[in-house]
């Protein structure tokens, strides 16, 4: 079966899936799916970049979808005024110092050397630590004290959310640069270690600095994209009632599926484009020369390639994709919660979607996000139907029928577990080989 | 007397907290740094083989104590032990049968044993989920210190006392009692010696006739043992909850790397230097400098460097640091 | 016939084969000196010999005993020795431990074997709780012919012992060489420095692609002309 025929019936066979939970669950459900498979595909496909194209792990995903939601809240949220009155001074300088601080190091570590030069890093690194405290503590404590229950913190620029997407991928980018420099160039586990450091470091901050989003107390209410309507407007327009009545559905119900199906339009628009540009860059010199690498990094490297130089840029880019589909999840949730964010739902469960879909090709990262996501929803309540089944000739208080039951959840995860593992053994190619040009 | 009540405050949250928990990171970057000797991966699942080989012990321990067995002073866990890491030590040969033999004998690069731990991890945070859930569980029966505060402040004479909980006390000797036994089989054993020659020169030592199924099958016995007492350690210490053995990954890998991945006695130094580095950084110095500045200039705040929900970041710093510095660690592993 | 002999060996690594109907071999108490321009196949020779290459052809015997189908293990197993060219020893283990990991497969009790290397090699005895990793390369050589003589083997095998020592080291180590096959022990050796150790070879096997061109006692190759002219500069 040629490579295009198996890519048609895989998505032919998607598309079934989500028409039969459609028309067996409900409408909305299997729109609520689609979107998340977008978003899921999205960031397989930058971790596709990353693994497929160039053989780097990234074990921190977790991160980098979090800090794609942060951009969608310092975006969109209107500024608060009294907040940054207060504390936008103190933080700047905390800012300017640790600037001045960090470009110190560098300097003495670029002109110095040995026993003088660890005695000034750490007498700069210690100095520079209490001058910037000094003045980020009281910022901080002015900033989280003036209205703590509705704002606390700085806000964001109140611009479109859209805006967010980019900036989201600007932001993980970044964050991948800084990690890249690091562990790139080292053996590939230290990077895999090095991103999920990261990861837990983001989502610590995320959760612990309340000036910037309110920590765990989650930012709501995040304004919806243009053109995403709101249902309440919408159901009180009379044209919708009408088309309501046309289709004879119920008003509540065809509002939630219209705004579920302006999303899926927005994000099927943001993944053709990033598929696209996937796809021509693979065929590029640039694509040719990055697998070149991948497969014989001696021989591209005796060859005069800049091995480190170009993992750095695949990692950059595909921890960048990674950030605008955190920050269009944010956005499709409408508020920033780092209190959810899992690895085993956020990196691990990626993981599986790129292994499984076929690392290396795009339209495998895409058919893995959507099948992996699909299965991991749908496996709830299958499972719990399994259990019930299984367990149907017990005494309904059996005390191992509602322990089973109650854990039904955790079958998936042992589930995907089998899954990769089998993928890895019979079909290490997954899904959608990677096909030779 | 100033200066000895500031000790005994410091003593008492700042090093004994980091000796136990120095003991139970140490434990536990052992296991990952034999398995990256002899298997040449790192092991992703092994935090979740330490909830898996804690929950055993937990199980265990219920049915003991419903049989109405305790061991008086200590823990009953510690009855529970061996049999835990039973569970835990067949849990990984059979995972080593079933998936990592296959990718042996197809010579697949470390990058994908390393995808095929994460797998692994998958697998094994659900099982252990679906055992036992993911609620808290308080381990520890028993009595709850060697000595209290009270005793010590009526023994010393200070204002401030210290505690020695009798879990504490077990994890550091059991650590000891670990690492002495360990080592011993790996200098002065014939077996632990084909370990050590396996894992520094592969072609060498089978050409000196070790069998290499044999070597990753003691690999994965004391990689389990040593997972199951580590989480064992850590549940007693704190309480057992299956996340909070994922989030105890990196401060094992970062004490594995910085003492030199695949050097044992680098990961029981790497796992005290990541303790004492995180609790020194997060510990809060007000109270033992009210004791140590003359007069009243006693500082406002709690005089703490980093809060404590940072301490990963702590861990973190040093592995980035290390692999700035020196990739190899502090005792040169084999690396790069 | 030879002691140890690999007769008409043909193979190579992928398809293409390196050897051609290639033959070496070695008498016991006698050193067999393998020599030839860079890629003739000498070290793949050796390797042909002590198993770690599938032949497509030709068969290798010891003692008259077809051992051809052997892995390298068990050619250990029978009785022999070898030191590959680089990384031959455990670098984070004691001297004393790497010639224990040599009796790694003996299962009765090689103290003896032991005092007889360290007799051979008394700076290893000085040396020996110091990890091999720390020594020089020529002290290193000895540890990993010490490593390989712990199975009391009947053949050893050196693949370029002298590789990157200085020329008295070479000195020094080849003497080593020939008081361990005065012991009765069979040598074969593949070298780079051909002049100096053709002139302890008993026998001299000259390689070109894969191939004997010259077959002689060690002595007579030196004096060969043609030889002389080709591959001893002179």
């Amino acid at each position: 079966m040629s490579n295009r025929v198996r890519i048609s019936s895989l998505f032919a066979f998607m598309a079934i899936l989500l028409v039969t939970v459609g028309v067996v669950q409900s409408p909305s459900l299997a729109l609520a799916i689609l979107n998340l498979c977008l978003i899921s595909a999205i960031m397989a496909l930058g971790i596709n970049i990353q693994w497929g194209y160039a053989g780097l792990l990234n074990v921190g995903i977790m991160g980098f979808a979090a800090l794609g939601g942060v951009a969608a809240v310092l975006v969109s949220k209107e500024p608060v005024a009294e907040t940054i009155a207060l504390g936008a001074p103190g933080l700047l300088a905390a800012l300017l110092v640790a600037a001045v601080t960090i470009a110190l190091i560098v300097w003495v570590y670029k002109s110095m050397k040995g026993r003088l030069r660890s005695v000034l890093v750490t007498l700069i690194v210690v100095a520079g630590f209490f001058t910037a405290r000094h003045f980020f503590d009281p910022a901080v404590e002015a900033i989280e004290s003036t209205d703590s229950a509705a704002t606390g913190y700085l806000g964001g620029l109140g611009l479109p959310i859209i805006f967010s997407w980019l900036v989201g991928g600007l932001f993980a980018g970044g964050a991948a640069w800084l990690i890249g420099k690091v562990s790139l160039g080292l053996r590939s586990d230290y990077l895999a270690i090095a991103t999920l450091g990261i990861s837990e470091i983001i989502i610590a901050v995320l959760k612990n600095e309340d000036w910037l989003t309110r920590g765990v107390k989650n930012v709501t209410g995040l304004p919806r994209p243009y053109p995403v309507p709101y249902e309440v407007e919408i159901q009180q327009s009379p044209a919708f009632q009408s088309w309501a009545t046309y289709f004879g559905m119920d008003v509540v119900e065809l509002s939630s599926i219209v705004v579920k199906l302006a999303y899926s339009g927005l994000f099927a628009v943001v993944l053709l484009i990033i598929l696209l540009l996937c796809e021509s860059a693979l065929r590029s010199p640039w694509g040719r020369m990055m697998r070149a690498i991948r497969d014989n990094e001696t021989a591209a490297e005796a060859m005069g390639k800049d091995v480190k130089g170009r993992h750095l840029q695949v990692f950059i880019l595909g921890s960048a994709v990674v950030g605008i589909a955190g920050a269009m999840l944010t956005t499709l949730d409408g508020q920033f919660t780092p209190g959810t964010y899992n690895p085993l739902r956020f990196t691990f469960l990626i993981w599986a979607m790129v292994i499984i879909g076929g690392s290396g090709n795009n339209w495998g990262a895409v058919l893995g996000g959507f099948l992996v996501w699909f299965f991991w929803v749908e496996a709830e309540p299958v499972g719990l139907w399994f259990i019930d089944l299984v367990t149907s000739g017990m005494d309904e208080t059996n005390p191992l029928r509602l322990h089973l039951l109650s854990s039904a959840a955790y079958m998936r995860l042992m589930a995907m577990g089998i899954i990769m593992l089998l993928v890895l053994r019979f079909a290490p190619k997954g899904l959608i080989p990677e096909s030779r040009r | 007397m100033e200066i000895l009540n500031a000790l005994a405050l410091l003593s008492n949250y700042l090093v004994i907290p980091a000796l136990a928990y120095g003991s139970q990171l140490a434990l536990g970057a052992l296991g990952v740094t034999l398995i990256y000797g002899i298997l040449r991966f790192s092991n992703f699942a092994h935090g979740e083989m330490m909830a898996f080989g804690t929950m055993a012990v937990i199980l265990v321990t219920w049915f003991l104590q419903a049989q109405g067995i305790s061991l008086g002073f200590l823990p009953t866990e510690l009855l529970a032990l061996p049999i835990g890491i039973l569970a835990a030590v067949l849990l990984a040969l059979g995972t080593d049968r079933i998936v990592y033999r296959f990718h042996r004998g197809k010579k697949s690069q470390p990058v994908i044993f390393l995808i095929a731990s994460l797998a692994v991890m998958f697998f094994y945070s659900g099982l252990t989920r679906f055992i036992i859930g993911t609620a808290d569980q308080s381990m520890g029966d028993g009595a709850r210190f060697i000595f209290t505060a009270r005793e010590f402040k009526e023994w010393s004479g200070l204002d401030e006392g210290i505690a020695l909980r009798t879990t504490q006390g077990i994890t550091v000797a059991v650590t000891l009692i670990c690492v002495a036994a360990l080592f011993w089989f790996l200098n002065r054993t014939r077996a632990g010696k084909s370990m050590r020659a396996y894992s520094d020169n592969e072609d060498l030592a089978l050409l000196s006739g070790v069998n290499p199924e044999r070597v990753v099958l003691i690999a994965w016995i004391l990689a389990a043992a040593l997972a199951t007492i580590a989480g064992t350690m850590y549940g007693l210490d704190k309480t057992f909850k299956p996340f909070i053995y994922l989030q105890l990954l990196l401060p094992i890998f970062a004490a594995a790397i910085v003492g030199g991945l695949g050097s044992p006695i680098g990961a029981v130094a790497g796992g005290f230097v990541i303790a004492f580095s995180e609790i020194t950084v997060t510990f809060a110095y007000k109270r033992v400098l009210t004791y140590i500045m003359p007069g009243d200039n006693v500082p406002d705040g709690l005089v703490q460097l980093l809060s404590t929900e940072y301490k990963f970041a702590v861990s973190f710093v040093i592995l980035v640091v290390v692999l700035l510095v020196r990739p190899t660690g502090i005792f040169k592993g084999q690396s790069v | 016939m030879s002691f140890l002999l690999g007769k008409d060996m043909t193979g190579g690594y992928g398809a293409a084969d390196i050897l051609h109907a290639c033959t070496i071999g070695v008498e016991r108490g006698e050193i067999a000196v393998v020599v030839g321009p860079n890629g003739a196949g000498k070290s793949t020779a050796m390797k042909a010999v002590f198993g770690m290459l599938d032949l497509r052809a030709g068969q290798v015997t010891m003692d008259g005993e077809d051992i051809t189908s052997l892995s390298p293990q068990a050619r250990v197993q029978k009785g022999m020795g070898f030191v590959p060219q680089t990384n031959n020893v455990f670098r984070s283990m004691s001297v004393e431990e790497n010639l224990e990991m040599g009796a790694f497969i003996r299962t009765d009790d090689p103290s003896d074997t032991m005092a007889q290397v360290f007799d051979l090699f008394p700076i290893l005895k000085q040396k020996r709780n110091q990890p091999a990793g720390e020594l020089s390369g020529g002290q290193r050589q000895q540890v990993a012919v010490g490593r390989a003589l712990m199975t009391q083997p009947k053949v050893l095998m050196l693949d370029e012992p002298t590789a990157g020592v200085s020329p008295i080291v070479m000195d020094e180590l080849f003497d080593r060489i020939i008081e361990i096959a005065r012991s009765g022990i069979a040598i074969l050796m593949v070298e780079q420095n051909a002049k100096q150790a053709l002139n302890i070879a008993d026998k001299g096997y000259v390689l070109a692609q894969g191939a004997n061109l010259y077959t002689d006692t060690g002595e007579a190759l030196l004096n060969d002309p043609d030889v002389r002219k080709a591959f001893l500069g002179g």
